[in-house]
């Protein structure tokens, strides 16, 4: 079904620790592992999967850990990965950092958790929440009466435990858009999409009922109401919590919240997005000489609006030395670890434009090998605002004691991290002849 | 452990004495510096013993620890591991249920044979345990035992047990008995333990909304084995399996989609909530693109798989596959290669940019393939070829060598697509040729250069410069200089008599290459004895390359997308192929299209022929109406008597094909006055439709034309219905219509029916007819004995089915001539007791083999015969070809 065996490694290939679920693959396939790596790595060809005779390998790496699970049937690769993640999820939430000393310091209760999260190859309780009730760091004592199965383990609603308890009853929501935008040198969108996310801070006693409502078009449609603005939603993926067959029938957002920090729903949206910042750029490349870089930020968003730490990241040559900037605005620094300019602005507001100047020098013996072209990457932050247009309209809160309980709302936009807004550009390279130009 | 480090003995003595201890603190401690011994990968068991003794505490975490080492050295000591077993027993009877789970969960993993059978009893308890915790880990405890000794678990009845727990009311105890019994089910393919109906498959739906998300895909992947009863079945699974598709776990969501894949399959596809269902796959499988890069590893090679079995679904979504700059480089492949599938003349410029983009990259590997793509969007996409064209040589001008020469391998390949096109290009290329240091690219430009040497001046100092080093040169440049030079040769013969002169002394004399030399020799015989029968043969025209070259082949993919998200589906390859011991697993296939009242469709009114025909895009190609002048070969009636002809030879020596008498198809009546009757023939290698069309209406019949329905080994016209127009009245007229097997493929039943429209300028006549099979047998399907053997013995007796063939008068060779004339062939022969056993192999034109068994004994009229097939289906008609050709 899934996993035979799950080690974890350091990045030597040394196994720190490991839990054999299974019994039908030898321990010691895993010393395979490394050398099928390397093999692999030195080619520029790795993949997530490898095998040794019939021995498959699913791997990820996590900081410096290799997280290895080992399998010689069919295994659902999916669930193996999922698995495998939520590991580092987990031990990531009782060590607060998962690396190679995490692991040495707190074996017993590394091992505890392996034999909890998953029996024979089957995943079972991993959400650490719950998991926290009943495996504690300090080591369980065993006086019967205390000691017992939280019913949440086993129970429909595996993610809240009953009887939990605040004076004041408050949920926290943050509605987080981040853009993924392709834009080619000629100045087209390539492509742009936005994904949302719905986080949820519950601090709310009981068993609460919670319902949100979203300015969802599916859902007007379907109430055939219409009014407001509402937003077409293309997909939408849930927390555990939430009813997915009620969603699927009339569109509710109906669950019984976990407590604490959690993502409730993402979503993504496929309108076209007009870049929020636009970037224009200039690079000209003179062979074993210098690279002139000129980039103009423009705020394409409401001029009430302000992002913040907007950060411009321009690639430069491995080899380029001497940076020299000069910005209207912000302040420029040359990157030379990641071969990048990076222009930062603390405040932009909408509507207003920026120009950086860059200039570089380049040996005069150039290095040879050939180098991509990545593209200009912008991050930034724009609270109160979503570029979609989504709105909280309510979330009611109803649990059987009656209390009142209040919803705080908060919208913000970004790029960076796991989305980002590319400005692919042309290098204009001028040696001694002539100009070629490279789109 | 995974390695042994040496303990020192000094060491073990110190441990033993503070396992001994009296303090629990102390012991605690101990056992603690043990596992840590353990970890690191140190040989403690010496202190078994010891650390058994501990096992009888109060402290869980203490326990834990003992019961983690007993997991660890229980084999190596299995005398002593019997000690623990009072304790399993003991515990599992604790008043703290998670000290009865932990008991539980630990026996099941102490793979020791002797203590198996004291721990049924605890288990059975467990089972039927109060707390749901304690029943949810016995469930899996099941499948643990059963790994180390079926026989035992089936004996106390254990399955039963499993089975009930299938309706327990705790959703987490019934997500863990389906995973159980399908880990069981797994390995023991025959058992029938799942045996899934209506009422069990509404458990597991109303199920699947309570557990957690590893139990939504037990319970998913568990009923991607089930196959509805009929369409309205299939449906109200669907409607209950897609709200998964919003699940936050890719991995739920990957199950649900292989469970949707498969299901739809049997929905009728004007069905309204067919489209419906297409249309919700399209956003969850886009949405997996944003997961985890492994996560969207395996999502990418599934969705390969998709865009191939159902085009129609992703046919938007191009952009999503454009490449990232930081995707993992086994993630930019993957989706470049789908962005190839999915190239078509709405999106190719966007494709193109794109495809331009990555050829500038760092990454060779992946510039390389971005090359290649722009190739095959040029063979793929018709409209966008000058285009490709042009990128090719914007990129060939940035001179960067693998660019270069992958850009040179692909336009050989759009020549070969469109010849006589794009030749203005060939100067660019020449001025390339002395970089190219690859062989395959050396080997493209040097096809280049013979292909066209009429219009390159130089082509024979092109040519001869490569041959300078002919020695040093790879086979494969080697073959193709040779083949070069001979056209050169045989388009300009008066100055390039020296050089041909060279380069067949080179290939036949200096060279040790048996092809090359035998190559050598064919082209030096041809060209002296008979120059012009060379010229035909060398400068035959080429029959044209196919769009898609790596398509996975159809039941391949059926059955891959019966393992969607499982590694299967990421290899490409069935699970037989790197799973031991599952040869005897039956192949997954996708179910039939079956209505709910299963009645025989009328053919006139079918609602899929006449959509697929009817109003099609693709009826104006298909139905092109036959060209007024046909060369006189083809339109010269093809006797059906040859293959008579032929048996009437003596027995023992090969005979023609077995081909059934033409019988009526289509009675006038039904046809406005047109009849058609007709049979089916495999000439030369060549399966053709023979056709007799009878006008017997009183007007003239002109414009005639043919289309098939999909059927399951995909038989199509190659040509146009050539019918010498127009037909006047009470005229007959016999065609031949050639057939190719690349048509699309759908399974019929029976099936070797096949739905044929024909048209004319009166109407659209439907009708149905059924080929015998052994048309699609082709000439290479004689197997190599050992091979026989390893195939015969590697497909499952589930698979093997034996039949009777009466009044058979034939003796063996007789009847081995006689099936070898139709492409059944016999491999060995052994007589036992009079009995003559005849080991024949069949392939079909799908890859599909079939290996038979024929028993033929001395005297008796009846033969018995054994056909073993991996797609058993195919078993029956087999047979009536038997049947057919002995008989016959």
């Amino acid at each position: 079904m899934s996993a035979s065996a799950v080690f974890v490694l350091d990045l030597k290939g040394k196994v720190l620790i490991c839990r054999n679920y299974k019994g039908d693959v030898d321990m010691a396939e895993i010393d395979h592992f490394l050398p099928l790596l390397m093999t692999q790595e030195e080619e520029g060809l790795t993949c997530p999967i490898m095998s040794h005779g019939n021995v498959h390998f699913l791997w990820i790496k996590h900081t410096n850990l290799y997280l290895v699970a080992t399998t010689n049937k069919n295994s659902n690769a999916s669930l193996v990965y999922a698995f495998l993640y939520k590991v580092v999820e987990v031990f990531t939430e009782y060590f607060t950092e998962l690396e190679e000393e995490s692991i040495q310091d707190n074996f017993v209760v590394v091992y505890e958790l392996l034999d909890e999260l998953m029996d024979f190859g089957f995943p079972q309780t991993t959400d650490s929440k719950i998991l926290q009730e009943y495996i504690t760091q300090e080591g369980t004592k065993l006086e019967v009466a205390k000691t017992k199965v939280p019913t949440t383990v086993t129970n429909a609603v595996s993610w809240r435990s009953e009887g939990i308890k605040y004076k004041k009853n408050e949920v926290f929501i943050d509605v987080i858009e981040s853009i993924n935008l392709l834009v080619n040198a000629n100045g087209s969108v390539m492509s742009s999409d936005i994904v949302g996310t719905v986080k949820l801070k519950t601090m709310l006693s009981g068993m609460p009922e919670l319902r949100l409502g979203l300015n969802d078009r599916a859902l007007f449609a379907l109430t055939g109401r219409d009014k407001g603005k509402t937003v077409t939603m293309e997909d939408v993926k849930f927390h555990q919590c939430v009813r997915l067959s009620r969603f699927e029938s009339d569109r509710t957002i109906s669950f019984i919240p976990p407590d604490g920090e959690s993502e409730l729903m993402s979503y993504r949206i496929n309108t076209h997005v007009k870049p929020l910042i636009w970037i224009e750029s200039v690079i000209e490349k003179f062979s074993h000489s210098r690279v002139e870089i000129m980039v103009k930020a423009k705020g394409q968003f409401k001029k009430q609006s302000v992002a913040n730490n907007v950060e411009v990241r321009v690639p430069v040559p491995s080899d380029a030395d001497s940076p020299k900037f000069k910005t209207s605005t912000g302040h420029a620094k040359y990157v030379p670890e990641k071969n990048l300019a990076v222009w930062t602005i603390k405040s932009f507001p909408g509507g207003k434009e920026f120009l950086m100047r860059a200039s570089f020098g380049l040996p005069s013996v150039e290095n040879d090998e050939m180098e991509g072209k990545p593209p200009i990457t912008v991050n930034f932050e724009i609270p109160y605002f979503t570029v979609s247009g989504i709105q909280v309209r309510y979330m009611k809160i109803i649990e059987k004691s009656g209390y009142q309980a209040l919803p705080w709302v908060r919208y913000i936009t970004q790029s960076g991290g796991r989305t980002a807004m590319l400005f692919r550009y042309s290098l204009l390279m001028y040696s001694k002849k002539r100009p070629i130009i490279y789109s | 452990m995974v390695c042994s480090v040496s303990i020192c003995a000094g060491e073990i003595f110190e441990l033993k004495a503070e396992l001994n201890s009296d303090k629990k603190e102390k012991k605690k401690e101990a056992v603690k510096k043990v596992i840590a011994s353990m970890t690191v990968g140190k040989d403690v068991s010496a202190l078994f013993p010891d650390v058994v003794n501990c096992m009888q505490t109060d402290n869980l975490e203490l326990k834990k620890l003992v019961y983690l080492y007993l997991m660890n050295y229980a084999k190596s000591q299995p005398d002593m591991a019997i000690m623990a077993v009072n304790t399993f027993v003991k515990d599992c009877e604790d008043a703290n249920p998670l000290i009865r789970a932990l008991a539980v969960r630990t026996m099941g993993c102490i793979r020791v044979d002797k203590i198996t059978e004291y721990l049924c009893e605890p288990l059975r308890k467990c089972l039927k345990d109060e707390d749901p915790y304690v029943r949810k880990t016995a469930a899996v405890c099941v499948a643990k035992l059963h790994d180390i000794n079926a026989q035992l678990v089936e004996d106390q009845g254990f399955l039963d047990t499993l089975k009930d727990l299938i309706s327990d009311s705790n959703p987490m105890v019934v997500a863990n008995a389906v995973a159980a019994l399908s880990e069981i089910a797994e390995s023991h393919p025959n058992s029938n333990l799942l045996d899934l109906n209506p009422q069990s498959i509404n458990k597991l739906l109303t199920a699947l909304n309570e557990c957690t998300e590893w139990g939504q895909i037990f319970i998913l992947d568990c009923l991607a084995n089930y196959t509805p009863r009929d369409d309205r079945e299939s449906q109200s699974i669907c409607e209950r399996v897609t709200p998964r598709l919003s699940h936050a776990n890719s991995a739920v969501v990957l199950s649900a989609v292989k469970v949707l894949m498969k299901f739809m399959e049997m929905l009728p596809k004007d069905l309204d909530y067919y489209s419906t269902l297409l249309k919700k796959l399209a956003p969850p499988l886009v949405t997996l693109l944003s997961a985890e890069p492994e996560l969207q590893y395996v999502a990418l090679r599934n969705i390969n798989l998709i865009v191939q079995k159902r085009p129609e679904i992703l046919k938007h979504e191009m952009k999503v596959f454009f490449v990232k700059y930081n995707d993992p480089i086994y993630v930019k492949l993957e989706k470049l290669d789908i962005m190839i599938r999915l190239a078509s003349q709405a999106n190719i410029a966007q494709v193109l940019a794109e495809l331009k983009e990555y050829a500038t990259e760092v990454d060779v590997d992946f510039v390389r393939k971005a090359v290649r793509a722009i190739g095959r969007c040029a063979i793929k996409v018709e409209q966008s070829a000058e285009r490709c064209v042009s990128t090719l040589l914007d990129l060939i001008q940035t001179k960067v060598n693998y660019v270069v020469q992958e850009a040179i391998v692909v336009i050989k390949d759009i020549f070969r697509k469109y010849p006589n096109k794009y030749e203005s290009v060939i100067a660019t290329l020449c001025e390339n040729l002395d970089s190219l240091d690859e062989p395959e690219a050396r080997a493209a430009m040097i096809w280049i250069v013979g292909e066209y040497a009429e219009r390159i001046d130089n082509a024979d100092e092109l040519l001869e410069s490569f041959l300078e080093g002919f020695h040093d040169e790879s086979t494969q440049v080697q073959l193709q200089l040779l083949t070069a030079i001979v056209k050169l040769f045989l388009k300009k013969p008066t100055e390039t008599q020296e050089l041909v002169q060279q380069v067949l002394s080179l290939a036949t004399q200096d060279s040790d290459n048996p092809d090359l030399r035998d190559r050598g020799y064919i082209y030096w015989r041809l060209l002296s004895t008979d120059p012009v029968a060379a010229k035909e043969v060398v400068l035959a025209e080429k029959p044209l390359i196919s769009e898609e070259t790596d398509l996975i082949e159809p039941t391949l993919l059926e059955e891959l997308i019966c393992h969607i998200g499982t590694l299967a589906s990421v290899y490409h390859k069935p699970p037989s192929a790197f799973v031991e011991g599952s040869r005897g697993v039956m192949h997954k296939r996708l179910p039939a299209r079956t209505g709910s009242n299963v009645k025989p469709e009328p053919l006139s009114l079918s609602p899929q022929l006449g959509g697929d025909i009817g109003g099609s895009p693709a009826m104006g190609a298909g139905f092109g109406a036959a060209p007024a002048v046909m060369p006189a070969s083809l339109n010269a009636p093809v006797g059906g008597g040859l293959g008579d002809l032929f048996d009437l030879g003596g027995v023992g020596m090969p005979m023609g094909a077995y081909i059934p008498p033409k019988i009526v198809w289509l009675p006038a009546m039904k046809a406005k006055g047109l009849e058609i009757s007709g049979t089916f023939a495999r000439r030369a290698g060549v399966i053709q439709m023979e056709l007799i069309l009878t006008n017997k209406a009183m007007s003239v019949m002109t414009d005639f034309a043919i289309q098939f329905n999909r059927n399951s080994f995909g038989l199509a016209p190659a040509g146009p219905l050539q019918v010498l127009t127009p037909l006047g009245p009470n005229q007959t007229i016999e065609v031949s219509l050639p057939l190719s097997t690349v048509g699309p493929v759908m399974k019929m039943d029976p099936l070797n029916n096949l739905q044929v429209a024909v048209k004319n300028n009166i109407d659209v006549f439907y009708f149905s007819c059924q080929y015998p099979i052994s048309m699609l047998f082709v000439e290479d399907g004689k197997m190599e004995r050992q091979v026989f053997l390893a195939t015969w013995k590697d497909i499952p007796n589930d698979n093997e089915s034996q039949f009777q063939i009466k009044d058979c008068h034939l003796n063996s060779d007789a009847a081995s001539s006689k099936l070898q004339g139709s492409n059944i062939f016999t491999i060995a022969k052994r007589t036992v007791e009079g009995q003559d056993m005849l080991y024949m192999s069949i392939k079909l034109s799908n890859g599909i083999w079939v290996l038979a068994e024929l028993r033929v004994q001395a005297g008796n009229p009846n033969y018995t015969i054994s056909l073993k097939c991996r797609a058993p289906e195919v078993s029956q008609c087999v047979f009536q070809c038997y049947e057919a050709v002995l008989k016959n």
